[in-house]
């Protein structure tokens, strides 16, 4: 039976199957844009294996999170750039 | 350039792309050659802080002339020169740091340098992330600060504006007393006048040149806009800069324009190769945590080292050499090169064309050194 | 500050299959085991999902394997430092573990190689094996329409992958021309398990085009891509797409083997016929040896695995099968090489690095990395230079191996080391299994 766990991605609640990278999550609610580039460009995951660090996001308040890299867990807030 | 060279300029480091920028735009024939690219050099390790500094009156007297022509030139500047007018915020740990505080602000304000002293409350406000129990600090509202490399990139722009010609990727082997160089493949090539602006590698062209060379660390953190306000230094900082011998660390944080935040500083002598040297690395860095508790799970994206060029009074070398009237010097600037290089380029072009120069010039000519002179202690 | 201390006596960086292997035949064979991987999962990225959704009978095996082995899996783990000889660093999100180990065996794999074009940093602009990576971890990609480009046989594979997540796989564009591909399908026969599988991966993508000699020049959107333009050198043609899957073959992650000291051949980390790299203790298998897929890597690290555990004897027997991948690795090689034009795609504005946001124009006027990356900050990123690194080897020529820590970004508190004195030294954990 796969559990699913909830988190929130810019403030809206999303639940998920229990293994879901927090990538997925954010894509799933809609999100396109990660983070913000040096000028203001909007920027989504590109490697999907934490070397390009185009997947950053906020995960409890923490910067610089590899998204692609970190499993969703019970709880967490994520936030992207606005 | 066919023609021989009235200037010719080993280092296309900040100081000698200061002076090139000078020689040139007062008229005279300037080649600048570097063995490696622009700026790659002691420069290429500079923290690029822009600081008046009075650890002696010669020293105060060259730091705030080469800040003020700073402050000219910053409209010029170019966007990714990165020039920032954030200001410095020494911080004191106790009252004795503070005593020093008052100290340096009743010289700077007699002599026209702005400066705030800041109680503990008022620091707290101005920098939420150091510790909160430091006594109070002092901000020098006029420092600044910016991008090494492209800074002497840009005044090797303005040299070749005014016709002079950069020439990287050429080693000289050695320099020719009546003014020249000869290269590594053997070539020579004649000029007026020599300078010798290699910094710590300057002891290899002019033998028993009283410069040594001082390791430091930096390390290099991810984005964190706000996260300092100001280049932070320790009071510290300046017993460790006055240290002659020991291995020593000193608190000194920058935030670039980027929100990347550089982190300083450490010194040694003796301490060869580029690797990085993990335990003065450690201490740099616990220093670091003692002033900025959260410092450390801040994201850290690269460390590296570099060499400062140290003279035994901690005064740069300006003017003529000792060996030959065709040998010049622009070096020794230890951590002070990147604001200094302003003034020393301009100190350079007041002797060569024998005219006056707005600060005494005597406390950096290389003669300062010769008999009886202060050895390393 | 504090850390973790971990004494091994076989230490694997790196859990794809060379690693995995590695670790089994030297966990079998009773030694100290643990192995490292900067992801949750096992696999690396041939064999990412297996654990979860079971799909290649040999990842499975191997994976039972491994779990049997009694070596150790340190997940979440990114090796950033090697402070002292038989001493590595690792970051994890709760803290730095400090191993010193006997032997090192380096199995970092490959990464994507990427290349500028107009529109490539739009959202949904991803690597094939990226964006395939993701889905299977639960990036919604059902009945989306994907253009799969670049290069390698990873395209048919992602293809079908991404198709049977119920992805619309519009069109595979491989920029190898005809000819070259068939030459190398025709020579798989060398290869027979290749074969079957390459056969098995066509048939279930029958009805999606698969283009050779044709590659995008750009992608277009608003807030992410819409659509990509593709040319064979003689017609250009759109396709509308919601991702664009772009990858151009593999660059080995070499930054470890690097930053000890290894020495390179050809591109790629020196290595005997034990897997033995020119630093003695290290050993390497796996793509940074030479980008030559799965069951090379499987090899080497079976060979490296018995070479860190002294059975040197026992590798013997791999060599020949070994011998034949290397001939496969080097024919894939050979047949996916890069056209000429694919280093010309990039507009003057087009960005080469993406962290720094620094466009070809600028770097054009630099002869050489270092230089360019002092004074246009191209490659002092957080990716540490392995996105635009990369690409610049192939747009410029540009060398780029001087490698320093970290080795990828940590905190700066892990930057600190504990003293690693022999009397502060405890002795610790677990016995394997245990």
């Amino acid at each position: 039976m796969t559990e699913r766990v909830t988190i929130s991605v810019n403030g809206k609640p999303i639940s998920v199957p229990t293994g879901t990278i927090v990538a997925a999550a954010v894509a799933l609610a809609g999100a396109t844009r990660f983070r913000a580039s040096v000028h203001g460009e909007s920027r989504g995951p590109l490697c999907g294996m934490g070397v390009c660090y185009e997947c950053q996001v906020t995960i409890n308040g923490r910067p610089h999170c590899r998204s692609c890299l970190t499993l969703c867990a019970e709880g967490m807030e994520v936030k992207t750039d606005e | 350039m066919s023609a021989k060279p009235d200037i010719l300029i080993v280092g296309a480091g900040i100081v000698g792309a200061a002076c090139a920028a000078e020689c040139a735009r007062a008229g005279l024939s300037v080649l600048v050659l570097d063995r490696g690219p622009v700026g790659g050099g002691t420069t290429a390790a500079a923290m690029g802080h822009l600081v008046v500094m009075d650890d002696s009156p010669a020293q105060f007297a060259l730091t705030s002339y080469s800040r003020r022509l700073w402050h000219q030139l910053a409209e010029q500047l170019p966007t990714h020169v990165d020039y920032d007018p954030c200001g410095t915020m020494w911080v004191a740990v106790d009252d004795q740091e503070m005593a020093e505080v008052r100290r340096k602000e009743t010289f700077y304000r007699e002599r026209g340098v702005k400066v705030e002293v800041l109680d503990a409350a008022t620091l707290r406000k101005a920098e939420p992330n150091l510790r909160h129990d430091l006594v109070g600090g002092m901000r020098v509202s006029d420092d600044a600060v910016l991008y090494p490399p492209c800074a002497a990139g840009f005044l090797l722009e303005q040299a070749r504006a005014a016709g002079a010609e950069i020439r990287t990727g050429v080693e000289a082997r050695s320099l020719l007393p009546e003014g020249g160089v000869t290269l590594g493949d053997g070539a020579r090539l004649s000029a007026g006048i020599v300078v010798n602006a290699a910094g710590p590698w300057s002891p290899a062209l002019t033998p028993g040149l009283p410069v040594r060379q001082r390791k430091g660390h930096l390390v290099i953190t991810d984005r964190y806009h706000g996260f300092v306000g100001h280049q932070i230094i320790e009071l510290g900082y300046l017993k460790s800069a006055h240290a002659v011998t020991a291995d020593s660390v000193a608190f000194n944080i920058q935030p670039r324009k980027n929100g990347q935040m550089l982190i300083g500083s450490s010194r040694q002598f003796d301490s060869e190769g580029t690797e990085i040297n993990q335990p003065i690395l450690d201490r740099m860095l616990r220093r670091a945590f003692e002033y900025l508790p959260t410092l450390n799970q801040l994201s850290a994206l690269r460390c590296w080292t570099g060499y400062r060029a140290a003279t035994p009074d901690k005064l740069p070398l300006i003017g003529p050499s000792l060996e030959s009237d065709r040998v010049w010097l622009a070096t020794g600037h230890e951590g002070l090169g990147i604001t200094t290089s302003l003034a020393t380029g301009r100190l350079l072009v007041d002797r060569l064309m024998s005219r006056p120069s707005e600060i005494p010039s005597e406390p950096y000519l290389p003669a300062r050194l010769a008999k009886g002179g202060a050895a390393h202690d | 500050m504090n850390s973790q201390r971990h004494e091994v006596e076989v230490l694997v960086v790196g859990a794809g299959p060379a690693g995995i292997a590695a670790a089994c035949v030297a966990a079998e064979a009773g030694k100290r085991v643990a192995v490292l991987d900067n992801s949750p999962w096992l696999g690396g990225q041939i064999w990412r999902g297996e654990q979860s959704h079971p799909a290649q009978a040999a990842a499975q095996r191997w994976i039972r394997r491994f779990k049997g082995s009694g070596a150790q899996l340190f997940s979440s783990a990114t090796a950033f430092s090697a402070p002292a000889p038989g001493m590595l660093m690792a970051d994890t999100p709760a803290g730095v573990l400090q191993f010193s180990w006997q032997k090192l065996v380096i199995a970092t794999g490959a990464r994507e190689l990427f290349l500028p074009f107009p529109g490539w940093t739009l959202p949904g602009v991803l690597g094939p094996g990226g964006l395939h990576a993701m889905s299977k971890a639960g990036w919604p990609v059902a009945g989306k329409r994907v253009v799969v480009a670049g290069t390698g046989p990873l395209l048919l594979a992602v293809a079908d992958g991404l198709k049977q997540h119920g992805m619309e796989v519009r069109l595979v564009a491989e920029q190898t021309p005809l000819a070259k591909v068939a030459r190398f399908g025709l020579g798989l026969w060398r290869h027979p398990g290749k074969l079957i599988q390459g056969l098995g991966v066509k048939a279930r993508l029958f009805g999606v085009p698969y283009r050779c000699g044709c590659w995008p020049v750009k992608a277009e959107g608003t807030d992410r891509v819409e659509r990509v333009t593709l040319t064979d050198g003689l017609r250009t043609w759109t396709e509308s797409c919601d991702y664009l899957a772009c990858g151009f073959h593999l660059v080995p992650n070499n930054e470890l083997a690097l930053l000890l000291g290894c020495e390179l051949s050809g591109g790629a980390i020196r290595v005997n016929e034990l897997q033995e790299t020119s630093v003695t203790g290290v050993l390497c298998a796996g793509e940074p040896t030479g980008t030559g897929g799965a069951d090379c890597a499987l090899v080497e690290g079976q060979v490296a695995g018995l070479a860190a555990a002294g059975l040197a004897s026992q590798a013997r027997p791999f060599f020949a099968a070994r011998a034949a991948w290397h001939r496969f690795r080097d024919a894939l090689n050979e047949a996916f090489s890069l056209r000429p034009e694919l280093r010309r795609l990039a507009a003057s504005d087009t960005l080469v690095c993406r962290c720094e946001d620094v466009p070809l124009a600028t770097l054009d006027a630099f002869a050489d990395w270092r230089s360019a990356k002092l004074h246009t900050r191209c490659g002092m990123g957080a990716c540490q230079g392995r996105t635009c690194g990369a690409a610049a080897k192939v747009l410029f020529g540009w060398d780029n191996d001087s490698v320093r820590p970290p080795l990828f970004p940590v905190n700066v508190g892990a930057l600190v080391s504990t003293d690693f004195t022999e009397d502060k030294r405890t002795s610790t954990t677990t016995k394997p299994g245990v």
